[in-house]
C-alpha cells in the first residue's frame, strides 16, 4: 500500500538495526519510554524489540487515553446512561474499561442504557439532531490530537442552537503526564526506573508543536525524539534516542518532519483554548492526582459541560487490589510482574485497564509477546 | 355466462409493496400464501414439494455430514451480497470443507414485522440463485414472525446435509509438525465490505464481499490426491481464530510468513483507517488447508486452477509447540502472536 509499505519496509528496517547495534555501547542498558500508546502498539505489532540489541529496552508510558481513565470517570458515564436515561456516545475500547460494581459501559449497555460507540465526535452530533427528544452525552477521552474535535463540535452545536447535546470532558494532557513520571519518586530516587530518554507522540506535536517538550528535556536531562506511529518511525527514533545518550545531548529532536514544526497548529491550539480551560487537577488511572494535566470546558460553555449540566460529583475509587496497572503505567513494572496477568486478568475479563485497550501494555503483551514469556521460562 | 367462481379465492400477495405483518407468522392463510407464493416459488422442487412436516431424502453414499448456522448480518444488502446467498454459502462451506459434498439444505426464517415484501422477495431469489449454483436443494423449511423491533428485518438459519466418501477424513486436530498451510485467497474482503458500507466508506475500487460456495474449489482440491489433513473456512474471527483453533485441536504451533498472505490493497488501506487486523476479519468465500509438505505444491497448482483460488498461497507451516501458539513473521523482521481476538471487532458481519 502506498504511503503505508514505505515505512514498514523490512530491508530499512534491518539497516536502520544494524545501525542501532552499531552505536549502542556494551558497557550500558539504554532504557527508553515510548510514551503513547500507539506506539507501544505498533512496537507489539510489529516485533520491533527483535530488532534490538538486548541492552535497548523499551517501557511502555502511560500515553492510552483509555488506560488513564480512573474508575470515577466511567461511574459517572454509566450514572448519565442508566439514572439519566441519556445517550453516551464514546470512543471505542472505553466501552470496555471496567468501572464500579462490575459494571462497564457495554454492561451497562446490556443493562438497558443507550451507549453508543462512535468513530467521531461528529456521529455524536447526528444523534443528538436526529434524537431531539433525548439528551446526548459525548463521553469526550483522549490527549491534545481528540481535543480540537470536541472543541469544534461544542462550537457547532452552539452555533446550531443543538440544546440536547453536552460532553462528558476527559481530555488529558501529554506533557503534564510526562513531568509527573519524571517527578515521581520511582525516578527521582535512585532511579528504580532507570529512564534514559522518551519517544513523543508525533500526533500530538502536530497540534502542539515540539517545544512544549524543550522544558524537561532540558530541565530533566532527558532527550525526547518525537516520532511517527510506523515501525520504522519508532526504529529510527531510537537510533536518535541512542546517539543522544552516547553524545552526552538531551534535547528535543523532530523524526516526524514530515508533520511536525516547533510550533504546531496554531488555529487548533486556538481553538481548544476558546473552548477549554485547564483544571486544576485531574485523577489518571496509575499517576493518580496530576495537577493541571486536563482540561474542563470554559464558563462560556457551560451549557455544553455534562458535569456541570447533570451535576454531577466526581469520586475517586480505588483499583481492584491486586492491579499493578498504576506501577506499570509509570514504567516502574512490567505486565508480567502483576499477579493476575494472565490469569484473572485477561483481555476478555479484563481487571485494569491496561487490559483493555489494544494500546495498553499488558494488551499488548498478551496479544502479541506472550509466547516469549514461556521461551524465557524455557532457557 | 359470466363466471362467478373466482381463481383461488385469493388476492395476490403484494409483492412489490406489501410488508411482513404478524399474519404472516400466524399459521393461517397468510402464512400459507407466503410460502407458497414467495418461498415454494423460488426455492421449490420434489422433496420441498412434499409439503409434509418432514422431509423423506435418499441416502447417499458415504457417512452423513450435517452443519448449521445461522445469519443475522447488517445490513442485509451489501457489496457483493446479501445475507439470501450468504446463508447458503455459509453452509454449503461449512460441509464442503469436511470434504464432503453438500446436498441438502433447510432454512429458517425469522422475519421482523413491518419488512418489504419485495426486499424479502430479492433474499429468497439471492437464496434460489446460490443453492442452484451450489447444486443443493432446499428440502425444508420454517417461517417465524416476532414483533416490530424485536428482530432485524430478517434472520435467517440454515443447516446443509452433504455426504463424505468413506475413506476421507479430515478434522482439525490432525495438523503436525513439517505440514503446510494454504489460503484459497485474498483475507479480510467479506468483513471489511460490510464495515464500508456501514460507515460509508468509499473507495476508488469498492470493496465486495467475497461470499461464493467453495463446494467445486473443496471437490478439485479432493480429487487432486494430495494428503489434505485439514480444511476450514475461516470466517468470524478471521484467519487468527481458523489457525487457533487448529492449533489447539491438534496441539501443535504454526508460523506464519506475514509476506505471504494475500490480502488486497484496498482492504489494508480500510483496515488501517479502521484500527483493524485483516487476520481477524471475516472471509465468506476463502477456505485454508492444511496438507503435507511434499504434495503442497500440488495443491497449490489445483487451487489456483480454479476461479475461486487464483490467489491461493502457502502463508505458514505447521510446527512443535506445546502452547500451541500461532505465531508470524511480520514484513517488519520481528516475531509476534496471532492471538484470537478479544471481543468483537465488528458486530454481525455474517
Amino acid at each position: 500500500m502506498k504511503y503505508v509499505d514505505e515505512y514498514r519496509d523490512g530491508e530499512v528496517a534491518q539497516g536502520l538495526a544494524q545501525a542501532i547495534a552499531a552505536e549502542v555501547r556494551t558497557d550500558r542498558r539504554y532504557n527508553f519510554m515510548e510514551f503513547c500508546g500507539g506506539h507501544t502498539h505498533a512496537i507489539s505489532r510489529y516485533g520491533v524489540p527483535d530488532l534490538l540489541p538486548p541492552n535497548v529496552r523499551m517501557i511502555h508510558g502511560p500515553g492510552c487515553p483509555v488506560c488513564v481513565l480512573p474508575i470515577g470517570r466511567i461511574d459517572l458515564a454509566i450514572q448519565l446512561a442508566l439514572e439519566r436515561g441519556v445517550i453516551v456516545c464514546t470512543y471505542a475500547d472505553t466501552v470496555r474499561v471496567p468501572a464500579s460494581g462490575g459494571l462497564s459501559l457495554m454492561k451497562a449497555k446490556a443493562r438497558g442504557g443507550d451507549i453508543r460507540m462512535v468513530y467521531a465526535v461528529t456521529d455524536a452530533l447526528m444523534i443528538a439532531r436526529d434524537n431531539p427528544d433525548k439528551e446526548v452525552v459525548f463521553f469526550a477521552i483522549g490527549f491534545e490530537t481528540t481535543t480540537p474535535p470536541t472543541a469544534v463540535a461544542i462550537q457547532q452545536a452552539r452555533a446550531e442552537g443543538l440544546k440536547n447535546f453536552s460532553v462528558l470532558c476527559c481530555h488529558v494532557l501529554t506533557p503534564s503526564a510526562i513531568m509527573n513520571i519524571l517527578e515521581s519518586p520511582e525516578v527521582r530516587e535512585l532511579g528504580t526506573v532507570p529512564l534514559d530518554g522518551f519517544i513523543g507522540p508525533a500526533h500530538v506535536s502536530t497540534v502542539i508543536g515540539s517545544r512544549p517538550y524543550a522544558y524537561f528535556a532540558e530541565e530533566y536531562r532527558k532527550p525526547v525524539v518525537i516520532a511517527g506511529f510506523e515501525p520504522l518511525d519508532v526504529m529510527q527514533a531510537i537510533l536518535m534516542l541512542v546517539r543522544q545518550v552516547n553524545e552526552g545531548r538531551a534535547e528535543v529532536e523532530n523524526e516526524f518532519t514530515r508533520a511536525v514544526t516547533p510550533e504546531g497548529n496554531e488555529k487548533a491550539q486556538r481553538l481548544v483554548s476558546d473552548v477549554f480551560e485547564l483544571r486544576r487537577s485531574f485523577e489518571w488511572r496509575g499517576l493518580g492526582e496530576v495537577p493541571y494535566s486536563a482540561l474542563r470546558i470554559r464558563d462560556t460553555y457551560a451549557d455544553f459541560d455534562a458535569e456541570r449540566r447533570y451535576g454531577l460529583e466526581y469520586w475517586p475509587v480505588r483499583d481492584n487490589k491486586a492491579c499493578e496497572c498504576g506501577a506499570i503505567l509509570r514504567g516502574v513494572k512490567q505486565p508480567t510482574d502483576c499477579k493476575i496477568f494472565g490469569t484473572v486478568c485477561t483481555p476478555e475479563t479484563p481487571m485494569g485497564s491496561c487490559m483493555v485497550s489494544s494500546e495498553g501494555a499488558c494488551a499488548a503483551h498478551y496479544t502479541y509477546g506472550r509466547y516469549k514469556d514461556y521461551e524465557a521460562s524455557a532457557t | 355466462m359470466t363466471n362467478h367462481v373466482k381463481k383461488g379465492y385469493a388476492r395476490p400477495l403484494d409483492i412489490t409493496h406489501g410488508r411482513v405483518d404478524m399474519s404472516h407468522g400466524g399459521g393461517g392463510r397468510a402464512m400459507v400464501q407466503l410460502i407458497t407464493d414467495l418461498f415454494a416459488r423460488h426455492l421449490s422442487n420434489e422433496y420441498l414439494a412434499q409439503g409434509n412436516d418432514g422431509t423423506c431424502l435418499p441416502l447417499g453414499k458415504g457417512r452423513l455430514v450435517l452443519s448449521t448456522d445461522s445469519h443475522v448480518v447488517s445490513p442485509l444488502f451489501f457489496p457483493g451480497g446479501d445475507i439470501g446467498g450468504l446463508s447458503v454459502h455459509g453452509t454449503v462451506n461449512d460441509v464442503a470443507v469436511m470434504g464432503a459434498t453438500p446436498l441438502y439444505l433447510t432454512a429458517g426464517f425469522i422475519l421482523e414485522e413491518g419488512f418489504p415484501l419485495a426486499d424479502l422477495a430479492r433474499i429468497v431469489e439471492s437464496m434460489a440463485k446460490a443453492a442452484n449454483d451450489a447444486g443443493v436443494k432446499l428440502v425444508a423449511g420454517d417461517t417465524k414472525v416476532v414483533e416490530q423491533g424485536k428482530g432485524d428485518g430478517v434472520f435467517i438459519t440454515t443447516t446443509g446435509v452433504g455426504f463424505l466418501p468413506d475413506g476421507v477424513h479430515l478434522s482439525g486436530d490432525l495438523a503436525r509438525p513439517g505440514d503446510l498451510l494454504l489460503v484459497s485467497g485474498s483475507v479480510g474482503d467479506h468483513g471489511v465490505a460490510i464495515m464500508s458500507k456501514r460507515e460509508n466508506l468509499s473507495f476508488d475500487a469498492p470493496i465486495l464481499s467475497d461470499t461464493a460456495a467453495l463446494h467445486g474449489l473443496t471437490a478439485a482440491m479432493m480429487a487432486s490426491g494430495a494428503t489434505i489433513k485439514v480444511m476450514r473456512d475461516p470466517t468470524r474471527g478471521g484467519l487468527a481464530a481458523t489457525l487457533n483453533e487448529i492449533a489447539h485441536q491438534s496441539g501443535v504451533g504454526i508460523h506464519l510468513e506475514e509476506a505471504a498472505i494475500p490480502v488486497k490493497p484496498e482492504v489494508e488501506a480500510a483496515c488501517e483507517l479502521l484500527g483493524l487486523d485483516p487476520l481477524n476479519i471475516a472471509n465468506e468465500g476463502k477456505l485454508i488447508a492444511v496438507c503435507a509438505a511434499e504434495d503442497a505444491d500440488r495443491l497449490l497448482a489445483v487451487m489456483r486452477a480454479h476461479p475461486l483460488g487464483r490467489d491461493a498461497a502457502v502463508i505458514g507451516r505447521v510446527l512443535e509447540d506445546a502452547n500451541a501458539f500461532v505465531q508470524m513473521k511480520t514484513r517488519f523482521g520481528g516475531r509476534r502472536m496471532v492471538d484470537w481476538l478479544s471481543g468483537e471487532q465488528l458486530p454481525r458481519i455474517c
